[in-house]
């Protein structure tokens, strides 16, 4: 792999870039791998990433029914921040977010990744005491998060309308690390240094079965034939459901549509990023220009990426008093993500039934800002069996009631 | 958008009208119930990619709890029925049927 810098960048613009190369190979499965991942999103390639930079492990395949990166890596609003309540989460999301901080040096890819800080509002007394909870709590986890005024949330954000009649701001979560990054970039970085390890990434290869042999796991079947492997690692986000039926087990994982609108571009009028959980809306400016809103979840099971006109009305109606200048922009595209929700809205890192079989799902409406940490402590589970990251994330505790309860504290919205 | 038929109070409305509340015809367990039969009654859930038979209520209406056939690939409503049954009925399978003729009723009871 050629190295991208500044001198790579001039020596080619010298010979009318000739010399660049695939970033990936367009690799073709072998026979047998030792690991292989289903999903080339950010979290399947991420854990075969860790794979083979923390355990050597690179014998490894990354199967992709679609296009790299095309599901739900492609399709969030790109948030990164880390303020849960609950330590199991707090503890992986901020790996997750300090991975973020130096993975364009660490991948030698330009992620963007823009640190340029995350306010969630309050916008009722619940949520005040709720946020004001979880800045405690934050101190305590060692995630940098403070409890702000209303007055300095007009400072960080002088478009909000912070007395409005129905959602007046009443303070808000601010955390100043907190930011976006390129979506694609994440997937492509990986990717690229998944193949460098000589890892193959393999697009447009659909798994439709999984073979087993007294409860352990021996290849997939894929429409580009079967492959072998020793560990299978499932990273399908929304899919899940529908692999755990392949291999024979039930998830307690429901797939929703997760939706999210651009606008126009215009001039830069906000530098972080905003959310606001009472209204289901949440919204930051791209590089762009364009203001990438994010809404709600649609209320029922659904696998067409695509939701309903009135959950983006109801989005759009509620920040529009919170911002109104918005009400003048025109809306370019809007799009849909199925997401998989568990019950308490917290992931599954987990070893499943069938033995040698790995999964990572669950990551509901905020998948985005987890992708390293998830890969990660998904590597660290699939090479030692445990990881100090995914201990609490295990399926068994829906069995045994230890629950990790993020839909009251911050899961509404991501 | 959806439209759906409220069975109770006969009106047929767009979904706003509905609140949806997951998937139906769930055999409740309680006490003296394995561990496993608890977690799969309150977590466990199908989620299928096709058609799904789920609980919803007519929210902004008659308030009434009903059942509906649903697709979850095309969205497409194949009907609903009362909520007091713990199968659907056989008019709904065949219209089921009728537009996914590769789609069996036993397939899904297992």
């Amino acid at each position: 792999m050629k190295k991208y810098s500044v001198f790579a960048v001039a020596r080619e613009a010298m010979r009318h870039h000739t010399g660049w190369e695939r970033a990936w190979r367009d690799a073709q499965p072998k026979a047998k791998y030792d690991v292989i991942i289903i999903g080339a999103g950010g979290h399947g390639l991420a854990t075969a990433y860790y794979l083979g930079k923390n355990f050597g492990i690179t014998n490894v395949a990354i199967l992709e029914k679609g296009w790299l990166g095309g599901g739900n890596t492609g399709r969030n609003t790109t948030i990164i921040r880390s303020n849960y309540l609950q330590d199991p989460s707090a503890a992986i999301y901020e790996k997750s977010r300090s991975l973020y901080e130096t993975m364009s040096q660490d991948l030698n890819y330009n992620v963007m990744f823009s640190p340029r800080g995350v306010i969630m509002l309050a916008q009722t007394e619940h949520e005040v005491r709720g946020y004001k909870r979880t800045a405690h709590a934050n101190a305590l986890q060692g995630v940098p998060t403070e409890w702000i005024t209303p007055a300095r949330v007009k400072e960080l954000c002088p478009i909000m309308n912070i007395d409005g009649p129905r959602y007046p701001v009443l303070g808000g979560l601010w955390q100043a690390r907190g930011g976006t990054a390129r979506h694609d970039a994440v997937a492509w970085g990986y990717a690229r240094a998944c193949s460098d390890m000589g890892m193959d990434v393999i697009q447009q290869c659909e798994v439709t079965g999984i073979r087993q042999t007294a409860g352990k796991v021996t290849g997939v079947t894929t429409t580009k034939g079967d492959i072998a492997c020793d560990k299978l690692g499932m990273v399908v986000a929304g899919h899940s459901g529908h692999l755990a039926d392949m291999a024979g087990f039930r998830l307690p994982i429901e797939s929703v549509a997760l939706q999210a609108l651009v606008s126009e571009p215009i001039k830069p009028a906000m530098d972080i990023v905003v959310m606001a959980n009472t209204v289901h809306g949440y919204l930051s400016q791209s590089d762009k220009g364009e203001m990438v809103i994010g809404g709600g979840t649609d209320g029922y099971n659904n696998y067409t990426q695509r939701g309903s006109f009135h959950h983006i009305e109801e989005t759009v109606r509620a920040l529009i008093e919170t911002f109104p200048m918005l009400s003048r922009l025109k809306m370019l595209r809007q799009w849909g993500g199925i997401v998989d929700v568990t019950g308490d809205r917290s992931p599954i890192l987990s070893k499943t039934p069938v033995e040698g079989i790995f999964m990572n799902a669950g990551w509901g409406t905020g998948g985005f800002k987890a992708i390293p940490g998830s890969g990660w402590a998904m590597a660290e589970l699939m090479a030692k069996g445990h990881s100090p990251l995914t201990d609490a994330f295990g399926l068994e505790r829906f069995i045994e009631g230890r629950f990790i309860d993020e839909s009251v504290a911050a899961g509404v919205a991501h | 958008m959806l439209n759906i038929h409220c069975p109770n109070c006969g009106v047929t409305a767009e979904e706003t009208e509905f609140h949806a509340h997951g998937e139906a015809h769930l055999k409740r367990f309680g006490p003296g119930s394995t561990d496993d039969q608890f977690e799969s009654y309150l977590f466990m859930r199908k989620n299928p990619k096709g058609v799904h038979f789920e609980r919803w209520r007519h929210q902004n209406g008659c308030g009434k709890w009903f059942h509906v056939a649903r697709c979850t690939m095309t969205l497409e409503v194949f009907g609903s029925y009362s909520a007091q049954t713990y199968t659907p009925p056989q008019e709904i399978i065949e219209k089921i049927q009728h537009r996914r003729p590769d789609w069996s009723a036993e397939a899904e009871a297992s």
